[in-house]
């Protein structure tokens, strides 16, 4: 950082001590270098922006360098009194923009709040992108000011999970793309990131299509997708590949929950993961145990206990807990950033914190609802009422638990919040009525991701406004690579920005809300912190709470393989792990014969009766077949012997002898 | 019980030159052990000594004398105790059948006291402090420790690899016991899968009747988890005497369990009142390191630790604690190697999880830096499962815990290999034949490594050496205890010799003694086993196959108690409600894209699946049940969009 921009951002802050009282009280602008991902060396240097290049005499030279990198027919006249109006004016409209052609706003008095950095400037934005930052800014006649007088004006935030259309045991969603963006553009989320949920069988590249069609026609703000794989095997390598590289998707969620549907056993995880690392994407996982989960469920159906609250009883807080164990194992194993979804409980939040203690690259999302509230509703006795708080993991019973995670997302131990929003109605819940393992599972919280960060964490003094822009918008950036396009009010950014007015408080109420699902699980909660105004690719689409959103305007944003936050560090461990044999001499000594006398592994179970005079009965589990295509045998390994007598047949010696 | 505290007493004042430093003031020791958290769980089991007095005996009657072992050796011993009871316990039976150690101090697990010890007929019939000593022999014990003699809770003499047996047998890895002050062992009875679980335990104990020099009891393990395997169970835990089987969470394809069986194992086991052993290591991941390694060329043992790192040690353990907690089970983990497994434990056991840790006689003394070895014999020798960490804190940590209770047992996981059966793997590492010694050097390192240190006190080693592994496992208190009635399986522990470990001093059959070189302080000066002196300075004198097999019931109050408690607790409930009548969406069964086995039909991007498919993952069971089961049917739809997209095969017509 320059000592120049230091220079001129304090007396800036000094004169206008009496905004900044609303996060930070200390007259100096901060200047934290520690955000969590600054232990990568040299990370913070790449990605912080030259703010030098922002000052009057420099501005020429980094103008240029954009302009020569969009197009490079522009004019060539670069005169040294040359002004900035001049250049943006007579740039053309670049290929995106044409909708947003003419839209041009300044954004004027407000605090600019970046994950690492506050200041006072105005923002002009053109074109859909941030083209200028600073005071006394020289612009076109005719622009249309936003006044953010007296409140922060922070990057939109980016929901990292959300499952818009995903279908649950034959049920869509009731708010699909569009009344989904809708939501969430009104809660201050200006991208989303939305869950491919590939059905087993189903190609990836078709259903990511099929995705990408439907959100490009409906959404009203800009998103990227995620992919979740069903069903892994090496076939899956060429797609993947294609994704990656071609698509721009570079995240892929895993179930190690939903048995015999979407789950994935631990060898195909560590294979996935394993070839994840090679494409330099990032392995997501949904963690649960979904072997014992599926036993509990039995257990409880047998009891008799058939309402909601038997979710939460075949759910407990340890099978997410053991999963999650699981996975940061796996993936240490294989060198792969992990990405745990949907962080409910305590001790699952703990065993990621730990593991980031020990190094280990992986991160952590807490949901809208697991912040707000807790699993004590599931023993509501309004059903209804009780089935809309029903999801996976399940909220935790523990009513301290939204505190504590809460505080570990301050901390940096969590990293990014996500809504996990997937609405049913009431009656789509209803399926599941005397079942609760059909239950279409999903709760709402795209719209109140961030007033519940802002109350429950900055009004708290848990968190400072910096971090509560890094959590809800700027990590989630670093980390699927979307920095610093999105995530940042920086030049050149994308123009997603919300003026954030601190002071308001709003009610969550099922008849306010812009979903159109009847239920909202935070009913009757009152959050400080709102969104007043809304820019979304340049555009105002949130004024005086009236929503001005166009169906369809939301831009896909391909995400390019190995973000900088998380493969810096695989890389060099990549280098570092290799395990070396140890150079010795042939074992000269005596080798013990190898007998194959007591292999009693049969390829295939044998039918024979066991001595017991039960036979086997009921369900037998026949994944359990060491049966492949590949030819390999279980005793591939064992060298063979070209005859040998059997001393001791398998399961004893037969008596068929003594019949002739 | 308030009757022998007072006699207790009285024996605390008697002669001043018998009572020890530790006995002389009021304040004697009496710690009442880590396991007395439960309530009553000590008061039950400490031995009611009135029963014992002169002239009632309890119904527990000894073995008679060693001439008939030796006829004996064919029946299964052990079986019918009631036997013995004609052969009164008289003063008419040969000398060796009575004995008096004189002058000891005898160490249980919660306090020591000075004291004689009267055996006869195998069993302890007196304590007290001045027996007058009759015409019988008496070894004097001079001041030294007189221990409960060690049980060694994981020992494998004669688990097959590929066909081979182990060098020590059930003669030589006894005898081998016997020499390292073990006075009982249970063994491993390791059936192949598709193996009847019944006919492996007769085997093993058929084989164990005829060789065994010390008492010895079974631990079955489950190779494969089915329906058939229940009955089994049910047999060997109701009538042969097993009440502890283990299951592996390792060895891929082979014995391996998922979660789901290892669900319904741990539920099964718990109705019986079984403790459940778990080899924890998460297999599926060892099996792509496996193959990941040699892949890189990697083939020597050094590979062995590679594959199988300590982080998936700690990840099973993990789980099979969470499986445990879920089942409300209590669970014995098997071989704790690893810190960060040793630390899973105790942290589980803080939030209240019932689970017992074993460390064994190589991770407390050695660590897993030989792999690297340029002797391959020597490498190779090193070979178990889960490995010895290369880290070399690692002993330390393991006898710290042990000190403090976290971990509670030292097994050896004896089970030895000649160099050239591990030559087998020569050429590949995976197929070394997995196991060290460490069952006659176990009790001498805890006493060096732990006692000697200043970690651990003496009735500390009595119990992670002996009394737990008793409490556990339901021998108690007829083995771990000194006292009247216990078997007289004794030692008498000499704590200042010095003796260095090496190949060629050693009982064992093996060649190679992975402790080869150490020194140890601490030792047997003679053993006793049912009551018979079996060593005595530094000379064994055992009959084959007088060892006898102990019949374990089932419920363990150590593990069980709790959970019969717990059980009551936890009892789940619903939530009383009106029903539901609210509008319920009508599910449509839209475009389901599972097919049941995989279509051929090419994908609109036309990538076939691969030639190897994964056909684990098939859908298809016998029980008829399918994956939309769940979804009510309509009598009939039009597929509007059917997966795959529409066809155009109408456009042929």
């Amino acid at each position: 950082m320059s000592s120049s921009f230091r220079l001129r951002c304090s007396p800036e802050d000094d004169c206008s001590s009496l905004l900044s009282r609303l996060g930070s009280d200390s007259p100096r602008p901060r200047m934290k270098y520690g955000g969590m991902f600054c232990s990568v060396e040299g990370a913070f240097e790449n990605k912080t922006l030259n703010f030098e290049s922002f000052s009057p005499q420099t501005q020429r030279r980094r103008a240029a360098r954009t302009r020569s990198d969009s197009h490079d027919g522009g004019d060539a006249v670069r005169g040294a009194g040359q002004t900035v109006v001049s250049i943006t004016s007579n740039h053309p409209a670049s290929f995106l923009s044409a909708c947003f052609q003419g839209d041009r706003l300044i954004v004027k008095g407000g605090k600019i709040v970046n994950d690492d950095q506050s200041f006072y400037a105005d923002v002009y934005i053109e074109d859909g992108t941030i083209k200028q930052m600073g005071e006394n800014l020289i612009i076109p006649s005719g622009v249309r000011t936003v006044d953010a007088y007296g409140q922060l004006v922070i990057p939109g935030g980016i929901d990292a999970n959300t499952n818009l259309q995903a279908p649950q045991k034959g049920l869509n969603p009731t708010d699909d793309f569009y009344q989904g963006t809708r939501a969430a553009v009104s809660g201050g989320t200006t991208t989303i990131m939305d869950h491919v949920l590939v059905e087993p069988g189903m190609s990836l590249l078709s259903a990511f299509d099929q995705w990408r069609d439907t959100a490009e026609q409906r959404a009203c703000c800009d998103f990227s997708l995620h992919l979740d794989i069903t069903r892994w095997h090496d076939g899956l390598y060429e797609e993947l590949e294609t994704l990656v590289k071609d698509k721009g998707v570079n995240s892929f969620l895993f179930f190690m929950a939903y048995k015999d549907k979407y789950q994935s056993s631990d060898s195909q995880l560590y294979e996935a993961f394993w070839v994840l690392r090679d494409l330099g994407a990032i392995a997501q996982v949904h963690a649960e145990n979904g072997d014992i989960i599926d036993e509990e469920q039995k257990k409880l159906l047998c009891l008799g206990i058939t309402g909601p609250e038997g979710h939460v009883l075949s759910h407990p807080e340890e099978v997410e807990t053991e999963a999650v164990y699981r996975a940061v194992t796996i993936a240490k194993q294989a060198n792969c950033p992990l990405y745990v979804t949907k962080v409910m409980s305590k001790s699952a939040a703990d065993v990621i914190a730990k593991a980031r203690k020990k190094g280990m690259v992986v991160y952590g999302e807490p949901i809208t609802a697991g912040l707000a509230t807790d699993g004590s509703h599931y023993w509501s006795k309004d059903w209804a009422t009780a089935a809309a708080f029903v999801m996976s993991p399940p909220l935790n019973p523990d009513p301290s638990t939204p505190q504590y995670l809460t505080a570990l997302l301050a901390c940096g131990d969590l990293q990014v919040t996500s809504s996990a929003q997937a609405s049913f109605s009431t009656a789509q819940k209803a399926v599941g009525k005397d079942d609760f393992t059909l239950i279409p599972e999903g709760t709402n919280g795209i719209e109140e991701r961030m007033s519940v960060v802002w109350d429950r964490a900055v009004c708290t003094g848990k968190m400072d406004e910096n971090e509560f822009v890094a959590v809800t918008s700027t990590n989630a950036a670093k980390l699927f690579n979307m920095y610093p396009r999105k995530g940042r009010i920086a030049v050149g950014s994308d123009a997603d920005i919300v003026v954030w007015n601190p002071k308001e408080t709003r009610t969550v109420s099922a008849k306010t809300h812009n979903l159109t699902v009847e239920v909202n699980i935070l009913e009757g909660l009152e959050f400080r912190g709102v969104a007043s105004v809304v820019i979304s690719g340049g555009r105002v689409v949130l004024e005086d709470g009236k929503l001005n959103v166009t169906e369809g305007s939301g831009r896909f944003i391909p995400r390019k393989a190995f973000p900088d936050a998380v493969y810096k560090r695989i890389r060099a461990r990549s280098k570092m792990a290799e395990a070396r044999g140890v150079p010795r001499g042939n074992y000269d000594g005596p080798v013990h014969d190898v007998i194959s006398m007591t292999k009693s592994v049969p390829p295939t179970p044998t039918s024979r009766g066991p001595p017991c005079p039960k036979t086997l009965t009921g369900s037998r589990n026949l994944h359990q077949s060491g049966f492949t295509l590949a030819g390999s045998q279980v005793d591939d390994h064992i060298p063979r012997r070209s005859t040998q007598r059997i001393v001791a047949p398998p399961g004893g010696r037969s008596n068929i002898t003594s019949l002739s | 019980m308030s009757d022998c505290r007072r006699q207790w007493n009285r024996e605390d004042e008697l002669p001043v030159y018998l009572a020890g430093p530790i006995s002389t003031g009021p304040n004697q020791r009496k710690s009442f052990g880590m396991f007395s958290s439960v309530e009553g769980a000590f008061e039950s089991k400490t031995i009611d000594f009135d029963n014992y007095a002169v002239g009632r005996k309890g119904s527990r009657t000894p073995r008679s004398g060693s001439r008939e072992r030796l006829l004996d050796t064919g029946e299964p011993v052990g079986k019918t105790p009631s036997e013995g009871r004609e052969g009164s316990p008289s003063g008419d039976e040969t000398g060796s059948e009575r004995l008096l150690i004189k002058g000891g101090r005898v160490v249980n697990d919660d306090q020591s006291l000075y004291a004689d010890v009267y055996i006869e007929d195998g069993l302890i019939k007196y304590l007290q402090s001045m027996i007058i000593p009759l015409s019988f022999p008496h070894p004097y014990a001079n001041g030294r420790m007189v221990i409960p003699g060690g049980i060694d809770v994981d020992t494998c003499f004669m688990k097959p690899f590929l066909g081979t047996q182990p060098v020590d047998d059930f003669l030589q890895g006894t005898k081998a016991a016997l020499a390292g002050g073990t006075t009982m062992i249970i063994d491993h009875v390791s059936p192949q899968p598709g193996d009847s679980l019944l006919e492996a335990f007769e085997r093993w104990q058929e084989a164990a009747d005829k060789k065994a020099c010390c008492d010895y009891s079974l631990h079955v393990d489950i190779p494969q988890w089915n329906e058939s395997v229940k009955d089994e169970l049910e047999l060997l835990v109701q009538e042969k005497g097993i009440n502890s089987f283990q299951v592996y969470m390792a060895y891929k394809d082979l014995y391996q369990m998922s979660d789901s069986e290892l669900y319904e194992a741990f539920s099964f086991l718990k109705q019986l009142g079984a403790v459940v052993l778990v080899h924890a290591e998460n297999g599926d991941l060892i099996a792509q390191e496996q193959r990941k390694i040699l892949g890189m060329g990697i083939t020597g043992p050094e590979g062995h630790p590679l594959s199988r790192p300590e982080e998936l040690e700690a990840e099973a353990v993990f789980r099979a604690i969470t499986l445990g907690n879920r089942v409300n089970c209590p669970i014995y983990i098997t071989k704790v190697m690893s810190k960060s497994a040793a630390d899973t434990i105790t942290q589980a056991r803080r939030k209240g999880c019932l689970v017992f840790g074993e460390a064994i006689t190589a991770s407390l003394a050695t660590d897993g830096s030989h792999y690297w070895s340029k002797n391959w014999a020597k490498a190779a020798a090193y070979v178990t499962s889960p490995p010895l960490s290369p880290d070399p804190t690692t002993p330390d940590h393991l006898h710290t815990l042990l000190a403090c209770g976290d971990l509670q047992v030292v097994g050896s996981a004896h089970c030895t290999y000649s160099t050239s059966q591990k030559a087998i793997g020569k050429d590949d590492f995976t197929l070394i034949p997995e196991g060290t010694n460490g069952v006659e050097e176990r009790m001498g390192f805890v006493w060096d490594k732990a006692v000697a240190m200043g970690k651990m006190d003496e009735n500390q080693f009595v119990a992670v050496t002996s009394t737990n592994a008793a409490k556990i496992f339901n021998l108690y208190p007829r083995k771990g205890r000194i006292a009247v009635g216990s078997d007289a399986d004794i030692v008498i522990w000499d704590p200042d010799s010095v003796k260095t470990i090496s190949a060629k001093l050693q009982q064992s059959a093996g060649e190679y003694n992975i402790f080869e070189g150490l020194e140890c302080r601490g030792g047997p000066a003679l053993v006793l086993s049912q009551g018979q002196v079996v060593y005595e300075e530094g000379k064994l004198q055992v009959q084959q196959g007088t060892g006898r097999f102990i019949p374990r019931k089932h419920f363990p109050d150590l593990a069980y108690q709790r959970v019969k408690f717990r059980n009551q607790v936890k009892g789940k409930q619903g939530v009383i409600r009106g029903m539901y009548d609210g509008p319920v969406y009508d599910v449509v069964p839209t475009p389901k894209y599972i097919t049941p086995s995989p279509s051929a039909k090419t994908s609109p991007t036309s990538h076939q699946p691969p030639p190897i498919r994964n056909l684990h993952q098939s859908n298809f069971s016998l029980s008829g049940a399918q994956i939309d089961d769940n979804m009510p049917r309509r009598s009939g739809h039009r597929i509007v969009a059917p997966p795959g997209g529409r066809s155009n095969i109408t456009s042929l017509g």
